[in-house]
């Protein structure tokens, strides 16, 4: 794109689909902003009026609200800090030139094909249900009490289902990244004298740095609006344990019939997404700058 | 206090014998060069002696120690890799000092040996930038600061100046000679360009298939061929070998003639042996011109003549031998000496 020409090619090439992308995006928006300006709920029909803001004041001061948004947070750094940490791990670990290589990677990716409600069942059913799991098993046969994972730790239970599917993925990238860092340097810090976490720590962690921010700011994405595994484990309970910001606006629309504060709320979501991404873009830019 | 020496070292890659049998013995403060065309496991020999491969047989003796069993790092060699392998997250002086923070030395000296060394190699200003900030002749100098830093014993090189253009790989060549002469640290530097060999070394090993063919000195190696093979690779344009009846003749079973050992006429005859025939190919360098010659029984000749003579394409020429610089060779390839 050096020259005026293929500039102006490329616009006009692109055009379309900026188009269209643009439409997609603005319709739902726009249709979203004007209801959530709306006393809109389906249990009423034919009642719908104008009422300003009410509708984001309603959602701000309830205090679901700021559990749900505490919730959201928790959830989204706890995943990103296990997935991050066990990724790398992972990533150091089948890079390894060990028996079975590919089949051993196959295995660690498989749970990224799996769907989230899919999984979410075999982890509440399989897994962690209280009488029949396999954890149960685990701890009876320890001669341990077994542990009622969703009642008695029910955010910590989702994060841990969460990650164990974001974990493929971040392995993978990381791996790639492994894969790519050249043989001759580590060959030259071998030279230099540095051990092995010396190794890791000079020269591994910092080439790592920057698929390890894209790594973030994907599953950032993705974890902001995680729905599927509360719904399916938990419903957002016990009380308001695990309801994320997601969970909360499916609850007012679909459970309390509310349009108009889903609206808003959905529409406080967006600009909390975007609080966030602006945070991660200004930090992926620090380390995509080298 | 770094003498290098190679007993009966073996390498085996899975079921391939790269390096079959080496007994090698390099000098303390020498500046010995391996060459040999590619494939021929002259890397692989110089990672034998750093330790970065394992040795499938034999042993490596460093200053008279065994090290075969000794980890790189305290081998006390180091290395400067072809790709320079720096730290591309760590500036020029990170670069330098790892080896030195690796061993534990406290942070004033540190600096203080990687400022030395900066300005042995004129990268002083250049200390705070990262290797992406630098040019491809600074980024080596880089690469052989982060090696002279540690003091080592011996320095490992392999074809350090394969990424430079023409000009700075000519400066970098003297550079490299003048600083491993001030330093008198022992060398081994890995290249396929003879002309870096025959410049720098003082004592060439050229390997053919993992075999040392001859050990020698430049001199010795230009003038007093062992075998085909080293007669072949070391001279260029290439010698000529010549076989059939014209080496017979020479009691041989092929003769070798350097293209700077026949002498270009005009005319046909005259006394001696001789080979006339018409010019195929003639390169005009200015300082030198290269005659590709179809000689009849002596099959295409190439001879080297100083300056220019007006000769060209289609001239019919003869070619006489120095009789001084005939090498015989026997029918297993070796040179036969009177
Ligand atoms: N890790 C390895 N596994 C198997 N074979 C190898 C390995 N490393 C090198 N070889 C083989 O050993 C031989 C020598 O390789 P080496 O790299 O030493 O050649 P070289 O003389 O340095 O060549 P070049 O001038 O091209 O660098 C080659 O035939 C190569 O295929
Ligand atoms: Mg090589």
């Amino acid at each position: 794109m050096s020259t005026r020409q293929t500039r102006v090619l490329g616009r006009v090439l692109t055009a379309p689909s900026v188009g269209l992308l643009f439409v997609w995006m603005i319709v739902p928006l726009a249709m979203t902003i004007y209801f959530s300006t709306l006393r809109y709920n389906l249990l009423n029909p034919g009642t719908e009026d104008f009422i300003g803001l009410e509708n984001y004041v309603y959602f701000l001061t309830d205090p679901a609200f700021l559990a749900s948004l505490r919730n959201t947070l928790v959830l989204v750094g706890s995943v990103l800090l296990i997935t991050v940490v066990l990724g790398t791990g992972v990533a150091l670990l089948i890079d390894q030139p060990i028996f079975g290589r590919n089949i051993v990677r196959l295995l660690v990716i498989a749970p990224f094909f799996v769907m989230p409600t899919v999984s979410a069942l075999v982890w509440k059913n399989l897994l962690m249900h209280p009488v029949s799991g396999l954890f149960a098993w685990i701890a009876t046969s320890l001669g341990l009490r077994p542990i009622d994972w969703f009642a008695e730790m029910p955010l910590f239970s989702i994060i841990l289902i969460v990650s164990w599917q974001w974990l493929p993925f971040a392995s993978l990238i990381l791996l790639t990244a492994l894969q790519s860092l050249d043989e001759e340097q580590k060959e030259a810090a071998e030279m230099d004298g540095a051990k092995a976490f010396s190794t890791f720590f000079y020269i591994t962690l910092p080439h790592l740095a920057r698929p390890i921010t894209v790594v973030i700011l994907i599953e950032t994405i993705f974890l902001l609006t995680v729905f599927a595994e509360i719904f399916v484990t938990t419903g957002g309970g016990p009380g308001l344990q695990t309801t994320n910001i997601a969970f909360l606006i499916y609850s007012q629309a679909l459970i309390q019939y509310d349009v108009g504060g889903a609206s808003a709320g959905g529409l406080v979501a967006v600009v909390l997404a975007n609080i966030v991404a602006m945070f991660l873009v200004r930090m992926v830019g620090k380390n995509l700058e080298t | 206090m770094g003498s290098i020496t190679l007993d009966g070292v073996r390498k085996t890659f899975g079921s391939v014998n790269v390096i079959p049998n080496v007994n090698l013995e390099i000098d303390d403060g020498s500046f010995v060069v391996f060459v040999g065309p590619s494939g021929c496991g002259k890397s692989t020999l110089l990672r034998l002696i750093a330790g970065l491969e394992d040795i499938s047989d034999g042993r490596i003796l460093i200053d008279g120690r065994d090290v075969t069993n000794v980890p790189p790092a305290k081998r006390g060699l180091s290395m400067v890799f072809q790709s320079y392998a720096l730290y591309p997250h760590m500036s020029v002086r990170g670069n330098i000092g790892f080896g030195l923070k690796m061993a534990g030395l406290p942070k004033a000296e540190i600096d203080r040996k990687v400022e030395g060394a900066a300005s042995i190699l004129n990268l002083t200003p250049y200390l705070d930038r990262k290797p992406r900030e630098l040019s491809g002749g600074q980024r080596q100098r880089v690469a052989i600061g982060r090696a002279i830093v540690r003091e080592p014993e011996g320095f490992l090189f392999d074809e350090p100046l394969s990424n430079l253009d023409a000009a700075l790989r000519v400066n970098m060549r003297l550079e490299i000679a003048k600083l491993q002469k001030d330093l008198a640290t022992t060398a081994v530097y890995v290249t396929h360009d003879q002309v870096e060999a025959m410049t720098m070394a003082d004592k060439i090993v050229v390997l053919n298939a993992g075999n040392v063919e001859q050990y020698g000195t430049p001199l010795e190696l230009y003038e007093r061929p062992a075998n085909l093979f080293v007669a072949g690779f070391i001279g260029s344009p290439r010698m000529n070998f010549i076989g059939g009846r014209i080496a017979s003749a020479h009691g041989a079973a092929t003769i070798g003639i350097r293209p700077e050992h026949l002498r270009v006429a005009r005319e046909e005859g005259g006394q001696g042996e001789g080979w006339s025939g018409v010019i195929s190919v003639a390169e005009h360098l200015g300082s030198d011109t290269f005659l590709y010659v179809d000689a009849g029984e002596a099959g295409t000749l190439t001879a080297r003549v100083i300056g220019e003579l007006g000769l060209n394409e289609g001239g019919r020429v003869t070619l006489k031998p120095d009789p001084a610089h005939i090498h015989r060779f026997d029918q297993t390839g070796k040179a036969i000496r009177p």
